[in-house]
């Protein structure tokens, strides 16, 4: 039975892991190498690599970073921010990337979503949409959050989906970070519209959390950086109270 | 060992290579039949659209040479698919080794199936110390339809192939270069055959 995906995900600045992490007693925390190892070693289903850094050399070193997680770690990895081009795209798998996950430049560009799911398949591009609730509607926004568009979630998901994304990760802004649980009525929405993968982001704080967004959100996977980063939620112990719920887990 | 990874421009190979230098082996890409030809081992790799994989290996008359193979070769995903008689991908007829068809998941389930699913009914030496329910990561839209070269099902949507054998030929639909230790365990077990 194919099993729901938990996925840590890392922020990546200058090469480097952003935000600390304490869970296990690291020579060097902020190697997303090291991490990744470790994280695939303590039960993660797949990782994301975020990277949010704006310097001019950032393709470059993002390349040798991807290079060194593809040689060393044997779970899949997305990696994402920043990616605006086929060739950016090209370069990334090249080096050992299985996925990538492009948000402000298929807003801006929504030809470039077919343009990557026609080159490499559906199956390497992942749509991540960070929508904000306003009011009754689901606002797609920009930028973390921070700039608001026109566009409606629904519409847009429907619309990612039918230009070949072959998955969405979706992030609400109004749970990023609240660490009260995931959005899940909207995951749940999101599921029923569009037929491919679904991803549940923002708002994880406890098991729980986790086990309903699996339930009533109708996730496929669910990404999460802090309580995983910081031990708060040790990856196997949380995937032990998601069968004891009868979700299909990885053990 | 002389190991070759075929090479015909489908898809991100640098993760094979990258999971048999972990075991301690060098995978070298090639292109050149006579290298192939004289191979120990070798892996027919593919991520993509079928049709054009399909095309691409026409261009290079691998198509002809793989069939020929008398060494191990293990097909990986849309590589294996390859070796079926012929996928709804594209309507394309394939390399015709595995004596099955390829379809489509219906849309009664979320497509593609992405993650990680348990493989069953193990039947090959490809699977030695890998144990009935280990989990393998799959990516796929198409899968091959149950038939007597079947080493390996899988479930979803309905019981499927998701590994075949038929003489020297191995095909997996699974990424065991991307699935953790167990994946590790099936390529080690490639290797001595």
């Amino acid at each position: 039975m194919l099993t729901k995906r938990i996925v840590p995900c890392l922020d990546i600045k200058d090469g480097r892991t952003v935000k600390g992490v304490n869970f296990v007693d690291l020579r060097d925390a902020g190697d997303p190498v090291v991490l990744a190892k470790q994280y695939a070693e303590l039960g993660a289903d797949e990782l994301v690599f975020l990277d949010i850094s704006a310097t001019q050399e950032k393709r470059k070193t993002m390349r040798s970073m991807v290079l060194k997680v593809a040689e060393q770690v044997n779970i899949p990895f997305t990696v994402g921010g920043g990616i605006s081009s086929v060739e950016d795209v090209d370069d990334l798998l090249h080096c050992g990337a299985d996925k990538v996950s492009i948000n402000s430049s298929a807003v801006k560009r929504p030809e470039l979503i077919s343009e990557l799911s026609n080159k490499f398949g559906s199956q390497c591009v992942v749509v991540a949409i960070d929508a904000k609730k306003v009011g009754e509607e689901w606002i797609v926004h920009l930028a973390g959050g921070t700039i608001a568009t026109d566009i409606k979630l629904f519409d847009w998901a429907i619309e990612v989906e039918e230009r070949g994304a072959g998955e969405l990760l979706f992030t609400s802004m109004n749970h990023d970070g609240t660490k009260a649980g995931f959005a899940n009525e909207a995951l749940a929405k999101l599921s029923d519209l569009v037929n491919i993968p679904i991803i549940a982001s923002g708002g994880a704080g406890t098991k729980q959390h986790f086990a309903d967004t699996f339930k009533l959100g109708k996730a496929d996977a669910a990404l999460a950086a802090s309580v995983f980063h910081f031990g708060e939620i040790p990856i196997m112990e949380l995937k032990e109270e998601l069968k004891k719920q009868g979700i299909p887990v990885r053990l | 060992m002389n190991l070759k990874i075929v090479n015909y421009g489908a898809g991100n190979i640098k993760s094979i290579q990258f999971a048999f230098q972990r075991l301690g082996y060098n995978a070298v890409l090639t292109s050149d039949a006579n290298d192939i030809l004289k191979a120990d081992k070798v892996i027919f790799p593919g991520v993509g659209e079928a049709s054009s994989a399909m095309k691409k290996l026409e261009e290079s008359g691998l198509d002809a040479l793989i069939p020929e193979l008398k060494q191990p070769v293990l097909g990986i995903c849309l590589g294996m698919q390859l070796m079926c008689k012929h996928t709804e991908e594209g309507d394309t007829k394939g390399l015709g080794i595995f004596n099955t068809d390829v379809k489509r998941f219906s849309n009664q389930v979320k497509v593609p199936q992405m993650g990680w699913n348990t493989i069953k009914n193990l039947k090959s030496d490809l699977f030695k110390n890998i144990d009935e329910d280990d989990y393998m990561y799959l990516v796929h839209s198409y899968y091959a339809k149950n038939c007597n070269e079947t080493i390996a099902n899988s479930d979803y949507e309905i019981e499927y192939a998701s590994a075949l054998e038929n003489d020297n030929f191995f095909g997996v639909q699974f990424h065991p270069e991307k699935s953790g230790k167990t994946g590790e365990q099936l390529l080690k077990n490639f290797l001595e055959l």
